[in-house]
């Protein structure tokens, strides 16, 4: 691989080596709707790395360009330092796609055998079998199973070849809360083997169950990255419920609330730390009551940085007009 | 057909840059593997098994062997004589239905994206499909022989037998390069009832019901235009039963039409490829 770099990239290809796959200031547009704008975004060796974010924000387009079945409008996709759509790189990967019908008269191993012949060196059969959790179902057809275990089946399909990098995208979509326990177990055991892993989600709970690193995307755009603690730092804080004779206007001017709202009635304040501010509602109202203070959910915190930059994105729009 | 395919074959390893560097006995293994579960897949599909196997043996027993067994149509029993057209309807149907169904809804639904994230050989996916499509058509015309040698007093000798066979079957082909470009053009619900729209017009018009001679002239006209007459004239005419009319002439126009369907299957691939790299 390093051979077919060109002579004045050599001393950035020991860097390079290790960024086992990148979206360069990508672009994609499907007709008039930007699905990506000036994406950059880079997996290294050995990491996973989880692509969160709501429904339709890119994050499927993203797999797709860095898998080579999509092209980006401008920008490049990279992996192993090369084209995606180069079948020695397909080789070295796996990828777990939303799928609307999978072939559901073949059986769990046939699909896997299958998929298994692809690959140079495949895992075997009931490696493949542990490593899913199927081995009690190695015989059944896929269309005679529950929705967890053919999410497992393609995961499966995923790992069969023993890839060195694995696309999961949108891996426990639709599945039950223990289903989904389930098969974040089968990824974290196939990721102490040292794979590289792109994860797509919209559940931050998941992302950061799994992640060593989440970057987050919204309408097309990167909006955060970092490692799931630095994520929930950013965005969770307090949320102090209670009943006071103080104004919306008076409670906003108190240093360190960061919105404060009407529910009810009592009002709701955010802040990122919460002593300072009961402190200061105790001392302006004696009569205040009702006072609670809560984490705010990590959905929330979610929520809020990804409708913090669609207002962000509103209001520069709002300036262009 | 030959240039077709590799054009097929190296559009498809144009797009993805470099080949991989397998040995012959992978590769060989690969292909048989693809086809070996395009075949159990289909096998195991209720639909397409009663649709397409039971349909031509159901017609052949009633029409060929209950109702005018005792008769003959241009000097040939009918028992022997419907061996030809029910075969000919059966290797179309198993043909259609067995490339085009498929692909539209691999295409449709997101298979065909998982397996060409994959590193398999592109051009391997279809050869199962084509592969498969022979064997079903084999297989049919091998009972409707067996149904008509048990019950309908058929007798050949062995080298008109396998003329018969190796016709028929080789005739899949092009209904099954139909089907692929059937398959690209249209969508996972749409297929089957496309698929009738076609290939049950062209089966009535083609003489494979009504024998040839006792349809109207303007349909016997008509029959002319359609690929499944000129497969039923080259079985008929092994049968003693053709319009003896010269086979050479049936054979450049199936493969006339192998050609242009499996060039539009290519433009529908090309279309594809397009829609992901635009």
């Amino acid at each position: 691989m390093i051979a077919t770099l060109e002579q004045p990239q050599q001393a950035e290809s020991v860097k390079s080596a290790l960024i086992v796959a990148s979206l360069e200031g990508v672009n994609k547009n499907y007709g008039t709707i930007r699905a990506l704008r000036g994406v950059d975004f880079r997996v290294r060796a050995g990491e996973v790395v989880a692509l969160l974010g709501p429904n339709g924000a890119g994050k499927t387009t993203a797999v797709k360009l860095l898998l080579g079945l999509l092209q980006p409008n401008s920008g490049r996709a990279r992996v192993f330092g090369g084209d995606p759509t180069n079948p020695e790189n397909r080789m070295r990967t796996g990828a777990m796609l939303q799928v609307g019908r999978v072939p559901e008269t073949l059986r769990v191993r046939e699909h896997i055998d299958l998929f298994s012949s692809y690959y140079e060196k495949p895992m075997a059969l009931a490696e493949v079998l542990a490593a899913a959790g199927l081995e009690k179902l190695s015989d059944r057809k896929f269309g005679d199973l529950s929705g967890g275990q053919r999410q497992r089946v393609l995961f499966a399909l995923a790992i069969c070849g023993d890839p060195d990098l694995i696309f999961l995208d949108e891996p426990t979509v639709g599945l039950d809360v223990e289903a989904r326990r389930g098969l974040w177990d089968e990824i974290r055991k196939m990721v102490t083997g040292g794979k590289t892993v792109l994860l797509t989600t919209h559940y931050l709970q998941e992302a950061d169950a799994l992640a060593d690193r989440i970057a987050v995307i919204n309408q097309g755009e990167i909006v955060a990255q970092g490692t799931p603690a630095e994520i929930k730092a950013k965005t969770a804080g307090k949320r102090i419920r209670c009943i006071t004779s103080l104004g919306l206007n008076a409670l906003r001017q108190i240093p360190g609330v960061t919105e404060v709202k009407e529910d009810r009635e009592a009002v709701e304040i955010q802040a990122a730390q919460a002593e300072a501010i009961v402190r200061e509602l105790l001392a302006r109202d004696a009569k205040l009551s009702g006072l609670e203070v809560t984490s705010a959910g990590l959905e929330e915190a979610f929520l809020a940085l990804t409708q913090d930059t669609s207002s962000g994105i509103t209001q520069e729009r709002n300036r262009s007009n | 057909m030959t240039t077709t395919t590799a054009s097929l074959a190296s559009s498809s390893s144009r797009i993805q840059g470099s080949r991989i560097q397998r040995s012959p006995g992978h590769t060989a293994t690969i292909y048989l593997k693809e086809a070996k579960y395009e075949f159990l897949k289909n096998l195991r599909l209720r639909m397409y098994t009663v649709s397409v196997l039971s349909f031509p043996i159901m017609f052949y027993v009633l029409f060929g062997l209950v109702l005018n067994s005792k008769q003959s149509l241009a000097g040939t029993p009918v028992p022997a004589y419907m061996i030809a057209t029910y075969g000919t309807f059966g290797v179309m149907g198993a043909s259609l239905f067995g490339t085009a169904a498929g692909l539209a809804s691999d295409r449709g639904l997101g298979w065909l994206q998982v397996k060409r994230a994959s590193p398999m050989p592109p051009f391997a996916y279809f050869v199962a499909k084509v592969v498969t499509a022979m064997i079903f058509s084999a297989t049919i015309v091998l009972v409707l022989f067996a149904l008509g040698f048990a019950f309908g007093g058929v007798r050949m000798p062995v080298g008109e037998f396998g003329r018969l066979v190796g016709a028929l079957v080789a005739g899949s082909l092009p209904f099954s390069a139909m089907g692929l470009a059937l398959g690209y053009f249209t969508g996972p619900n749409s297929a089957p009832a496309t698929i009738n729209l076609i290939y049950l017009p062209m089966s009535f018009c083609a003489g494979l019901w009504v024998p040839i001679m006792f349809l109207p002239n303007v349909v016997q006209k008509i029959a002319l235009a359609m690929p499944p007459y000129h497969l039923a004239q080259l079985a008929l005419g092994i049968v003693g039963a053709g319009k003896h009319e010269s086979n050479a002439a049936h054979w450049e126009m199936l493969a006339a039409f192998t050609l242009i369907c499996f060039g539009v299957a290519r433009i529908g691939f090309q279309r594809d490829q397009d829609k992901m790299y635009g």
